[in-house]
């Protein structure tokens, strides 16, 4: 098992006919992804890839019985193109766009928030690389080859070093059960804890990698819940040693703000909490193959 | 991106935030005009930088006559102010704001902030307002009061009511304070501001309340959507190697370190600066040439990286995705056409295409150092520093 996606997700491309949204839906149906359709206001009624397109989210949802979206779109419609894709009903929504206002996403959350529990979509990004479950699907930007099958779940706030860590894991022969990116932005869809919680109900993942980096109190918030909930052992990891304080690092994220914010508090907030935290972000393959050989009783297989 | 306090002042004026007269001014003449158009008899001449602690600096000076107005101008414009938020090489005062200096009673503190924690706009306020707002944060955190703005419907005047009563005011003064901090919340929600202080917001003797200081900090995702705000953009406030990155669109952040830094995405951007920490070598800088870099962008990049002096060694490591590792490995072959390389290069591919791009570089005929790992690529670069001469300052 994976969590959010495998090879039986029907996606919606949301923007899939613009030039990324073209290259990136190749990648995933090529990667075995089950792309059902694409929206693009005004393309309604033709095809692309083979696949239909239509002009609403409501109508797509309708016809394909889509029950997920990706959106490839323009960070000035992106929060509008989100809230659409909720309110077709859609149950997880991927957003890769970089650039939404964090107003835009203050309101998209809020939006959300009106679903009950039960009924929310879950919302991985924006500004991330996407989610994959090696050898079953990927929703997102990433080379796929990297990936390793697995029993590792991934969760990432940076996507490049969320490839990293992947192809570290293949080289110790370490595979990954879900990977996801959950986006650099000040306001996220998801947090770290989103999807520690599925990770510790899925009977297949076995353990957890989490890259953080400075600034925002997820990291923190995570490792207060694993303390409590986990199960399964975590290994962390946390970007920015080097960062100098109060500066603004690419990610609007990345502001060191308040205390617990910086990189080496937060590496110590995940050791107080039982984390084992890799070295440097060399080590995450080392790290990873560490903690998994502690458990010889459910050794993961090469 | 942060503007001047006049120009926050200007924007938080236009939303019926009320602010003391003022003008700002380019040079001792323009000063000088400017008071006897504001009138009055005292007068502050504030240095306009992007940066706080002004006061203290020396950076805002009282004056009484047009002598003094036109003297503390002349000090003031032209010189690079320090203050404790400047660092060391301080900033460029090319502009001050000439402000009728109003008595007053009070001063309090108001602030709104987008709170990533809460998502939503949160809104602080203190009856101690003036002095070392973070410290009181620490020591007294009962002495600051917060409000949590629901954004489906933006704050209500119910809070901004709570605010002034919790603030000590009396009715008179509350009335003036709910409308200035209802209008200032307008102006932060319109313009897309993601920080917003005015500190000291003071009471005056006739019971108004109005903004003695004002800073702004906007959202750049957003200023697609506010031209007025975007209009203010000074470039000479930054960095003039993150001023020249910003017009290429890329991600830059000087330090003081010897070996320069070209990556993808910012999380891989801040391991790779960490592990060349950790391999014993210090960074010269961040940089993110973020997704779908062209050849035109890393060459830039590259351009970029070398113009500083201190570099002794430059490190590329893309892990592509949405890149490519051949439009990668053309980029750093053209940049090492046009540009004069003088120190070594260590270049690190891995992800999409990576094949290619190893394959272009190899034929390149180029003296590169390659390397497959983070951790080789980091030491490399750190060895490579070491083993060249040091270059004559």
């Amino acid at each position: 098992m994976s969590i959010l996606i495998d090879e039986t997700t029907p996606v919606l491309i949301q923007g899939m006919t613009g030039d990324k949204g073209t290259f990136h839906a190749k990648e995933m149906i090529a990667y075995g992804t089950n792309v059902v359709g694409g929206v693009t206001p005004g393309k309604g009624g033709g095809t692309h890839l083979d696949r239909p397109l239509f002009n609403t989210m409501k109508e797509a949802v309708k016809e394909t019985g889509a029950t997920t979206s990706i959106t490839f779109v323009a960070p000035a419609f992106c929060a509008d193109a989100i809230m659409e894709a909720a309110d077709a009903g859609v149950r997880l929504i991927c957003s890769i766009t970089d650039g939404i206002p964090a107003q835009d996403m203050m309101r998209v959350k809020r939006y959300l928030m009106r679903y009950p529990k039960d009924r929310r979509p879950m919302m991985v990004g924006p500004n991330c690389a996407g989610i994959i479950s090696p050898g079953k699907a990927m929703l997102g930007i990433m080379p796929g080859h990297i990936y390793l099958q697995g029993k590792v779940g991934v969760i990432s706030r940076s996507g490049t070093l969320g490839y990293e860590a992947a192809s570290q894991m293949k080289a110790e022969g370490i595979g990954i059960s879900t990977s996801v990116g959950i986006g650099g932005d000040p306001i996220n869809g998801s947090s770290f804890l989103d999807h520690l919680v599925l990770f510790e109900e899925d009977p297949e993942t076995e353990a957890v990698l989490i890259i953080g980096e400075i600034g925002g109190p997820q990291e923190a918030e995570a490792s207060a819940w694993i303390k409590d909930n986990m199960s399964k052992p975590v290994i962390g990891f946390v970007a920015g040693l080097t960062a100098p304080k109060g500066r603004r690092m690419g990610h609007a994220g990345a502001i060191i703000s308040a205390a617990g914010d910086s990189a080496a508090e937060k590496a110590e907030i995940m050791k107080s909490c039982g984390l084992t935290v890799a070295p440097n972000p060399s080590e995450f393959g080392t790290t990873v193959a560490g903690v998994l050989a502690k458990r010889p009783e459910r050794r993961v297989s090469a | 991106m942060d503007v001047h306090e006049y120009q926050a002042k200007e924007l938080l004026g236009s939303f019926g935030v009320p602010v003391p007269k003022g003008a700002v001014a380019f040079s001792p003449d323009q000063a000088v005009y400017a008071a006897t158009e504001l009138g009055g008899w005292n007068w502050a001449v504030k240095a306009q930088i992007h940066a706080g602690a002004r006061g203290k600096a020396g950076g805002i000076k009282l004056c009484k006559t047009y002598h003094e107005v036109r003297d503390a101008a002349a000090e003031l414009l032209g010189k690079r102010l320090v203050t404790i938020q400047t660092g060391p090489e301080g900033k460029p005062v090319q502009r001050v704001y000439i402000e009728v200096a109003e008595p007053f009673e009070r001063e309090l503190y108001l602030g709104y902030v987008l709170d990533r924690k809460a998502e939503r706009i949160r809104v602080i306020a203190s009856q101690r307002g003036g002095m070392e707002i973070e410290e009181i944060a620490k020591d007294e955190p009962e002495a600051i009061l917060q409000v949590v703005v629901e954004p489906a419907v933006g704050l209500q005047a119910f809070q901004a009511r709570e605010l002034a009563f919790q603030l000590g005011l009396s009715i008179k003064q509350a009335q003036s304070a709910v409308s200035t901090i209802m209008n200032a919340y307008r102006a932060f929600r319109d313009c897309d501001a993601t920080m917003l202080e005015i500190n000291p917001l003071v009471v005056s003797k006739d019971d108004r309340v109005l903004a003695l200081d004002a800073k702004m900090s906007f959202d750049d995702n957003a200023l697609f959507r506010r031209h007025n705000v975007a209009d203010m953009h000074d470039p000479s406030q930054q960095d003039p190697r993150e001023a020249q990155a910003a017009e290429h669109n890329l991600n830059y952040i000087g330090l003081d370190g010897e070996i320069g830094c070209i990556v993808n995405g910012a999380g891989l951007a801040m391991a790779t600066m960490d592990m060349i920490k950790h391999a014993g070598g210090t960074p010269a800088n961040f940089l993110d040439v973020g997704g779908g870099a062209s050849p035109e962008r890393i060459a830039t990049a590259l351009k970029l990286v070398l113009s500083d002096a201190k570099v002794k060694a430059v490190l590329v490591n893309i892990f592509a995705g949405i890149n490519r590792c051949d439009w990668v490995a053309k980029g750093v072959v053209q940049a090492c056409e046009t540009v004069d390389v003088k120190v070594p290069l260590i270049v690190r591919l891995a992800g999409t295409n990576v094949e290619e791009g190893r394959k272009i570089l190899a034929d390149s005929g180029l003296k590169l150092i390659t390397a497959e790992t983070l951790a080789e690529a980091a030491k490399k670069a750190v060895a490579a520093c070491q083993g060249k001469p040091k270059v004559a300052a």
